[in-house]
């Protein structure tokens, strides 16, 4: 006897799990509205990330081609996987005569990087900020080795180095 | 007459079998070498060490502030656990007091990241029993929780938003909302689970007795967190030593005592309904305040050893210093849970089925990192 109910109580809890996978399955065939999944390279364009999100370091600018970096090298040092180098050079400032230490490269290398945020924390300029594009994927390591600062940029002009 | 002679003349003999490193079932690189008996398993030992990082020696080059990023790494479906216990540990170190906005906070993200390693953790199950569906089901309620944890920390598994004395933001003005709204749609969820995979009677079948350890068992093997409570061993660190906001919420620990595969499942389950009550008490009483206490640019601990203990999603995870007064640690070292409650996989699984050998390492919840580190 507990042998034919066992098969029967347990067809009824087969098909009450049935029912579950069933509703959602017709419900989304018709009206998709529990679908949370995105059609990821066809929403290329349209895909917005929160403002928030680590996808690199990135080094700001503003529309004159100018950074708040002076090569003080606190990143580098906050750094715990030397993802960080900054290069920098000295000169003379010309309206105060000192000698004053300019940004030459700041290299980037995004496949160290853990995206820790140290360096962003450290930066007593607010100099780096994040960015929000994910798209590393490279056939070549060294590609993503890249300079932060853009070709000819300068530091922003009364900025206390 | 007939077994008789089976057992003369077709002789079977032991014989040795790999499973993983690279097995779906083994939940990342763990090689089982199993001794079986034709299906029967006579035992089983584990081979460690595949993706051994040496992140406890990475830790003593490192300065305290940049430990805590290495954290995410070990147990990576408890990381938000894991960065609050060497935040804690520091924070212990130096006396600094956090206000309660901090804790509050720390504990709703707690929380979220127990539900969010849970729903996983069922989704896996499922599947590791046969059950596809399952898989799907999980990670849809946990892409919510992701997307909460990416608009506030901005990150989705490696969060790393537990700083030494606070947090790295503020949290986002559509956190509150968006908890609430998770929590009112989990809700929903949750008895939607039972019925899918709990009541059914494959599931059942495969779990109930299977994989069985006594308490007695489960102490001396130090098993800790879901997998010793299956064996109503109490050993919730968060009653046990309340860290951050644990103190002012009401929640049951989750204990049954039959000690078998589906104590633990169920231990689980139960867990998911406590964290969201716990979640529920604490969303609506974020206090003002600032999310950051002023830390020196270098912090350097004073001599002596330090431990903290806080409760991830697997159980009892140890965080031990020991400083030199120095900016690096002279020791730092991890206990994870996960590595106490592999050691008994052989005595769970021991005159079983090779196929129970999968859902009783299922029920353990073993995350490779977390025990390679």
């Amino acid at each position: 006897m507990s042998y034919f109910s066992e098969i029967i109580n347990g067809t009824k809890t087969l098909l009450t799990g049935m029912r579950i996978t069933g509703k959602y399955f017709f419900v989304n065939l018709f009206t998709r509205r529990d679908v949370i999944t995105q059609q990821y390279p066809d929403n290329i364009d349209t895909l917005e990330m929160f403002d928030r999100f680590k996808g690199e370091i990135t080094l700001f600018h503003n529309e004159n081609n100018e950074h708040k970096c002076d090569a003080c090298t606190l990143c580098e040092k906050a750094c715990p996987n030397g993802s960080l180098e900054v290069l920098g050079d000295k000169a003379k400032d010309p309206e105060t005569g000192k000698n004053k230490r300019f940004l030459v490269k700041h290299i980037y290398h995004l496949e160290m990087c853990t995206m820790c945020g140290l360096c962003i924390e450290a930066c007593p300029q607010d100099a780096l900020e994040w960015g929000q594009d994910f798209h590393h994927v490279e056939y070549d390591r060294s590609k993503l080795t890249k300079v932060l600062n853009k070709p000819g940029s300068k530091i922003i002009p009364g900025l206390k180095g | 007459m007939k077994e008789e002679f089976l057992t003369d003349q077709l002789k079977t003999q032991e014989y040795f079998l790999n499973m993983g490193p690279q097995h779906p079932a083994t939940h990342g690189v763990l090689r089982l070498l199993l001794k079986l008996d034709g299906e029967i398993l006579r035992n089983v030992d584990m081979d460690l060490g595949f993706i051994h990082r040496s992140i406890e020696k990475m830790c003593e080059r490192d300065t305290y502030k940049q430990i805590v990023h290495l954290t995410d790494r070990l147990d990576y479906l408890s990381s938000h656990i894991n960065n609050e216990a060497v935040a804690l540990l520091v924070e212990k170190a130096l006396n600094i007091e956090v206000n309660d906005r901090i804790k509050i906070i720390r504990t709703i993200m707690d929380e979220l990241t127990r539900i969010s390693s849970h729903v996983l953790w069922w989704g896996v199950m499922g599947m590791d029993i046969g059950a596809l569906t399952t898989f799907m089901y999980g990670f849809r309620e946990r892409e919510l929780i992701n997307d909460i944890f990416e608009e506030t920390c901005g990150a989705r598994l490696t969060m790393n938003y537990n700083l030494i004395g606070g947090l790295r933001y503020d949290i986002h003005e559509n956190f509150v909302k968006r908890v609430k709204d998770f929590v009112a749609h989990f809700k929903k969820k949750l008895p939607e689970y039972d019925k899918l995979l709990t009541g059914n009677i494959i599931f059942r079948k495969r779990l109930e007795g299977i994989g069985y350890i006594s308490k007695e068992d489960a102490i001396a093997y130090g098993l800790n967190g879901p997998t010793a409570r299956g064996s109503g061993v109490s050993c919730d660190i968060r009653k046990i030593h309340p860290y951050s906001a644990y103190d002012m919420v009401d929640f049951e620990e989750a204990i049954y005592t039959e000690g078998d595969s589906y104590a633990r499942y169920k231990v689980r389950i139960k867990e998911m309904w406590q964290s969201l009550s716990i979640i529920e008490q604490l969303i609506d009483k974020i206090p003002e305040g600032e999310y950051k206490v002023k830390t020196k640019a270098v912090i350097k601990l004073p001599a002596g050893s330090f431990v903290q203990r806080v409760e991830s999603a697997r159980g009892d995870f140890g965080v031990f210093a020991y400083s030199d007064g120095q900016k690096f640690p002279y020791r730092f070292k991890f206990r994870s849970p996960g590595f106490a409650n592999l050691t008994a996989l052989n005595k769970m699984s021991k005159g079983l089925k090779i196929a129970d050998l999968v859902a009783i390492l299922s029920t353990i919840d073993v995350v490779v990192p977390d025990i390679d580190r």
